[in-house]
């Protein structure tokens, strides 16, 4: 019988542990399926964040580091600086990458770090079940935002995409989204593309993915899929913000 | 013959990391800790290694944790706030039995304190230089040669045991010169099989990490690392001892302050006062045995610290019950031989 669909030899056999309709088991798959097609599962260190992913070093292949929160983007530094022939990358979510964590993404991405960051913003800090992230929307209701986002109180949401491309380290940011088959097919070649680049010495590349957390929205995964697209994609628009080598600065 | 050169003991220390094999240091400014920054920038590019200022001191130990678990030997560097900072990924790099020297050149606290020299992180770095049940090996070299020196064991003695090792100076040995002959040694780097450093498709993954959600399995790593710590505290204690045999008063100091504590001792033998003085190296494991055995027939333990008092704590404990007086001067000023004589002329009348 022919295999017509099987996980990538670069995923484990360990059991994700997410929640029904989370779309990390996605990203995961297309992170694990572009070190796959590249063949570099081998020589591939990944940095996992504190949060929901942060057993991400459970589910690929290639050696993993369990990083600090916030901190993934300086140990992929130190491991790269030490072993520039590997591939790092780092897999945050948005508390991690944009609250306690800003420092060294700035920095990691203004020092043109020759890494790959996945970036999973579901608007929420999911571990601990459903606080308000930097990413929050204006009016978004969450634990600590009982009613609603204030932004008088609470201030606005950070946009990384674009605060990142106006750097001139930056090689790559593009935000993506796996809500539909074609956001899908088109996160795996922009994740593919920044692994790529790492391979090419490009320089720091991010993909933001745009993601739901249904447990914590307090819907169903199709619902949350619909929320994304009324409420995330207006606020955080898809697409290229910057590919130096393309000549793309800014969008 | 090895050369002698006049250097600080920040230098010294930066230049004995480099010959120990470090290359990949990574740095954030602080007085008075700067000229180590300094020197790694200056000479790392000439040795093909690496010199990295981080945006903070929180950023720069993260480095060291992914640079150690890539396998090389890495380095930091601070003073006492910035230490403070580095405790999380300290924790870290200890829960995920990593290798890595961190150098603490102490000046006074508490917040922002000052930029003199100071001895009151020695609870910090003895006790609790970050979150969990965990310890630091902590050399604390008196001279700017003992700098250099221990530079080597402190890389070796982390790799042996898997754990981060912390050079604990003062801004008096930081800034002080002194000529220096650096070691002839060449470096043992050992092997690093548990290395996150790619499998190359030999091997299952290798994962670095400090997360274990189950606390059967917590336990039994922590446990197995105080294992490791029983050992270390038989085998990796190191002091120094002047005049301690025929002592009727034992004082105990380490740093720059046991080189003002001996010139005070010599002082007291000259006005016919037996005085000894018994020099912690390592503060960790702390060499309690060692004292107990120079108090066992002394009539007075005076304890001297650029502090309010903080490793007379385990003086105390090591002497188990017996009486221990203490002297220190704390904020970034440091004791003077004529103070300590007065203290120990003090307790020889008593």
């Amino acid at each position: 019988m022919a295999t017509v669909f099987q996980k990538p030899s670069t995923l484990t056999d360990a059991k994700l542990h997410y929640c029904p309709g989370c779309t990390h088991g996605i990203i995961h798959r297309l992170v694990a399926e572009a070190i796959e097609s590249l063949g570099i599962d081998g020589i591939t260190v990944g940095v996992a964040p504190v949060g929901c992913s942060v057993m991400a070093y459970d589910y690929f292949t290639c050696d993993m580091v369990q990083a600090p929160h916030g901190r993934a983007p300086a140990v992929a530094t130190g491991l790269k600086r030490a072993r520039p022939e590997n591939i790092v990358f780092t897999y945050q979510g948005d508390g991690d990458l944009a609250a306690i964590g800003t420092a060294e993404t700035v920095h990691s991405a203004t020092r043109g770090e020759n890494i790959t960051i996945i970036f999973v913003n579901n608007a929420i800090y999911g571990m601990t079940g459903g606080q308000m992230a930097p990413t929050t929307l204006p009016g978004q209701v969450t634990q600590t935002t009982p009613y609603g986002r204030d932004t008088s109180i609470a201030g606005f949401p950070v946009r990384v995409c674009e605060m990142l491309s106006t750097l001139d380290g930056v090689e790559y940011a593009e935000r993506v989204s796996v809500d539909t088959v074609p956001n899908i097919n088109n996160a795996a070649r922009a994740i593919k593309k920044a692994f790529q680049n790492q391979i090419d010495k490009k320089g720091f590349s991010i993909v933001e993915v745009v993601s739901t957390c249904p447990t914590n929205w307090g819907l169903t995964p199709v619902e949350a899929l619909g929320w994304l697209r009324e409420n995330m994609l207006p606020y955080y628009p898809l697409g290229v913000y910057k590919d130096r080598s393309a000549g793309k600065e800014t969008k | 013959m090895a050369e002698r050169i006049l250097m600080k003991g920040n230098e010294a220390l930066a230049e004995a990391a480099i010959r120990a094999g470090c290359r990949h240091f990574f740095g954030y400014p602080i007085t008075p800790q700067t000229e180590i920054s300094a020197y790694m920038a200056k000479k790392m590019p000439k040795v093909g290694g690496l010199y990295l200022q981080a945006e903070s001191e929180v950023a720069a130990i993260n480095m060291v944790l992914g640079a150690a678990s890539a396998g090389v030997r890495t380095m930091t560097s601070s003073s006492s706030p910035g230490i403070s900072l580095k405790t999380e990924g300290i924790s870290y790099i200890a829960g995920s039995d990593l290798p890595c020297v961190i150098i603490d050149i102490q000046r006074g606290g508490p917040g922002l304190g000052g930029i003199q020299p100071s001895q009151a992180d020695y609870w910090q770095a003895t006790k609790a230089t970050g979150h969990g049940d965990f310890q630091l090996l902590v050399f604390a070299p008196s001279t700017v040669q003992e700098m250099a020196n221990t530079v080597f064991d402190a890389f070796e003695l982390a790799e042996k045991y898997r754990m981060p090792a912390m050079i604990f100076a003062d801004g008096m040995l930081g800034q002080m010169m002194e000529p220096v002959t650096f070691p002839e040694r060449e470096p043992e780097i050992s092997e690093k099989p548990w290395a996150a450093d790619g499998h190359k498709g030999q091997r299952t993954h290798n994962i670095i990490n400090s997360l274990y959600l189950q606390p059967q399995d917590l336990e039994r790593l922590v446990r197995e690392r105080f294992e490791r710590y029983d050992v270390i505290k038989k085998t990796e204690v190191r002091y120094d001892e002047f005049m301690t045999e025929d002592a009727d008063i034992l004082l105990v100091a380490y740093g720059a302050t046991a080189r003002i504590v001996k010139s005070a001792v010599v002082e007291a033998r000259s006005k016919g006062i037996k005085a000894g003085l018994l020099r912690p190296i390592t503060l960790w494991p702390f060499p309690s045995e060692a004292i107990a055995a120079a108090a066992a027939n002394t009539k007075a333990i005076l304890c001297v610290e650029m502090s309010m008092g903080q490793m007379v704590d385990d003086v105390r404990l090591a002497v188990g019950g017996k009486q221990v007086d203490f002297f220190g001067r704390t904020g970034g000023i440091i004791p003077t031989p004529a103070e300590v004589l007065a203290q120990i002329e003090e307790l020889a009348r008593r």
